[in-house]
């Protein structure tokens, strides 16, 4: 076990897949001779040439669709796309190629694609470079969606990811990359079928992923100091959702609060409520709440960017109130 | 309006013999006999949705796709029976995709529009104009990097050019020297809009060649010069010189699809077209050549209607997918 960070934790898998398997490759933006933009893959090409280790123009759509078509032709790519707000440039690529070829061909072809890209807000980057899409994403069958939320999950959802036969969407919260966690160096793929429990608790459940893990911890720890015991559920894989562990612990605690970084309408967080709504209501003793971004694309000056998102007071209020209301 | 030709046709390396004559000739035909069918059985409901045929465009493929080795692979269009025909994707299947059955190339979850056939390095059937360029670009990109010297086809129609995935592609293309021969079917028009009308500069090969693309255009309507220019490109790419580009300046007879008014042209232009079909010119040329003769054009008609009438029975006799496998093939499964 080491001290190490969420960046560096993705560049040791891509490093250790780069390694081990000749058929993978990177390719995106500035990821050889910059060292990537969130420098996940800084001294990668000089390690692997410039081969394996591919700067790409900025032609989102035609790199990942490349990515299709290497994939297909027997390699393991992982393709960086900057943020997600860049990844709207290949939706073309992902929707209608990644994500059909299998059923659309009638299973004769499988798609092996790794795409990794940031998301997320909390940087003062404005409406461009900051949106949590991760749900747009979750609600395309033939592709599945990741988002690890620590350290050991950057490292071991990547591993995963790259034995999985169809096209796996990772998803990294910007403002994880500097993230400190215990990592064991020779930890192999990470379960990406499961939900994990990050703080058990008897009064509330708390679902999150991502980026707002971290402050629901917090706000776990601050409802804590008032006796209040809240479970926290990382959902750790947003397609397909695992939901029987959101719902052993809400039969559990009887209340739900979710927290997700997209905006409210038509969020994951209405997917989850939704899902509990039909398959858990009569153990439901409150309404099912949600904390999630307010509906503005991001503004740039920090305080308002900060009000636009969850936060953990937002988190602690939106507990208590479930605790009061009853129905 | 006539196409122009190439600037530069120099000598290439296909002996024309009877036999190979004929059989092109065969080919067009199949496209044609086996499209006139589908547009029939369109009409009896026994083909469903989109159906976008090719006729008139019968050389392209015809003689394109006779320049490719069993290794290569073919990325196509939505119209694409043609190129599939020619790829050797069984008549029967094909019919039996747009019938929706399961016997179909695509187990009835494409339809006319996504052929596709692993076993023959067919991979669609893209309805997204200018989608299959990217892909075409990564399987070159894995044949690259894993050494093999094989050619990725991409085709696609004018109307791609205007999409930035053709620019992006190409740029991409030339930029890693991946071996992948665009070709681009230009039939004059992006669905109803005229070339003149979507294209600043009309001329499409010169744009590859501004990416530093072998670039040449040939008349479409010819199968042996395509034919000929297609094996010239496959060559250069086979070699591993990078990409190469060829524009085949053809024209749709048919509607666009079959919910096509074709308020957009006139019926004069048309005709003028016709007066260039591909099969009444390559026959004609045979006929001066003394190898194809009333009865020759005969037995040929005869094999090609027993190819078609099979294809028909195939495709009746075909089973539907049940409907507890609706969801099947969205993941790959996986063992254990």
């Amino acid at each position: 076990m080491t001290t190490t960070t969420y960046r560096e934790a993705i560049r040791s898998a891509l490093r250790e897949a780069l390694r081990v398997d000749p058929r993978v490759f990177l390719m995106g933006e500035d990821v050889g001779r910059y060292g990537g933009a969130y420098a996940c893959s800084r001294g990668l090409i000089e390690e692997f040439g410039p081969e394996r280790v591919r700067d790409t123009p900025l032609s989102e759509s035609t790199f990942v669709g490349a990515g299709i078509g290497a994939a297909l032709g027997g390699l393991r790519p992982i393709v960086e796309i900057m943020t997600v707000n860049f990844s709207l440039l290949a939706l073309d690529q992902i929707v209608n190629n990644a994500a059909t070829l299998r059923h659309m061909s009638g299973g004769q072809f499988s798609v092996p694609l790794v795409v990794r890209m940031a998301t997320g807000a909390g940087r003062r980057l404005a409406a461009q470079h900051s949106h949590s899409l991760e749900v747009w994403y979750a609600h395309i069958p033939g592709i599945k969606v990741l988002a690890p939320a620590t350290v050991a999950d950057a490292r071991g959802m990547l591993l995963a990811a790259l034995r999985e036969p169809d096209p796996v969407f990772i998803f990294e919260h910007a403002m994880l990359y500097p993230l400190e966690g215990a990592l064991d160096d020779a930890a192999g793929p990470a379960d990406i079928v499961h939900a994990a429990v990050r703080r058990p608790g008897r009064d509330a459940t708390l679902v999150t992923y991502g980026g707002s893990l971290t402050k629901t911890l917090a706000a776990a720890e601050q409802l804590a100091t008032e006796g209040i015991e809240a479970e926290v559920i990382d959902l750790r894989t947003l397609r397909p959702l695992d939901m029987p562990t959101v719902l052993a612990s809400v039969t559990k605690t009887h209340r739900a609060v979710i927290v997700d970084e997209g905006w409210r309408t038509c969020s994951l967080a209405a997917e989850i409520s939704a899902q509990i709504m039909e398959r858990a209501f009569y153990d439901l003793d409150a309404p099912v709440a949600r904390v999630c971004s307010a509906e503005v694309p991001m503004p740039y000056a920090g305080h308002l960017e900060d009000a636009a998102l969850p936060q953990t007071d937002k988190i602690v209020r939106a507990v208590r109130e479930v605790l009061e209301s009853h129905v | 309006m006539a196409p122009e030709t190439s600037t530069s046709v120099s000598a290439a390396p296909l002996s024309l013999d009877r036999g190979h004559g004929l059989e092109l000739l065969r080919q067009m035909l199949l496209i044609r006999r086996f499209e006139e069918k589908s547009a029939e059985l369109y009409t009896l409901g026994k083909i469903q949705g989109f159906l976008h045929l090719y006729i008139g465009e019968e050389a392209v493929a015809a003689g394109a796709i006779q320049a490719l080795t069993s290794d290569d692979a073919v990325v196509s269009t939505y119209r694409e029976h043609g190129h599939a025909l020619m790829r050797g994707v069984p008549a029967g299947a094909v019919m039996a995709e747009m019938y929706g059955k399961a016997n179909g190339c695509s187990r009835g979850r494409g339809g006319s529009m996504h052929l596709f056939d692993a076993s023959r390095r067919f991979y669609g059937g893209n309805a997204i104009v200018s989608g299959g360029l990217p892909l075409a670009v990564g399987l070159a990109l894995a044949d690259s990097l894993q050494n093999r010297k094989r050619v990725t086809a991409c085709l696609f129609g004018d109307g791609a050019v205007a999409e930035g995935e053709f620019h992006e592609s190409l740029n991409l293309a030339a930029l890693w020297r991946l071996p992948v021969l665009f070709l681009c079917e230009n039939n004059r028009y992006a669905m109803g809009t005229a070339i003149e009308r979507h294209q600043a500069r009309t001329d499409i090969q010169a744009k590859a060649a501004s990416y530093g693309i072998p670039a040449e255009a040939v008349d479409g309507m010819d199968v042996l010069e395509v034919e000929r220019a297609a094996r010239r490109a496959a060559d250069a790419v086979r070699s591993g010189d990078g990409p190469y580009f060829l524009e085949a300046r053809t024209y749709r007879f048919r509607a666009h699809s079959m919910y096509d008014a074709e308020l957009y042209r006139k019926k004069a232009e048309v005709e003028k077209w016709k007066e260039r079909d591909p099969i009444l010119l390559f026959g004609d040329r045979l006929r001066e050549l003394g190898w194809l003769s009333e009865d020759d054009l005969r037995k040929i008609e005869a094999a090609v209607a027993a190819i078609v009438a099979e294809a028909v029975a195939f495709a009746e006799a075909g089973a539907w997918e049940p409907l507890e496998d609706l969801t099947k093939d969205v993941y790959t499964p996986v063992a254990g």
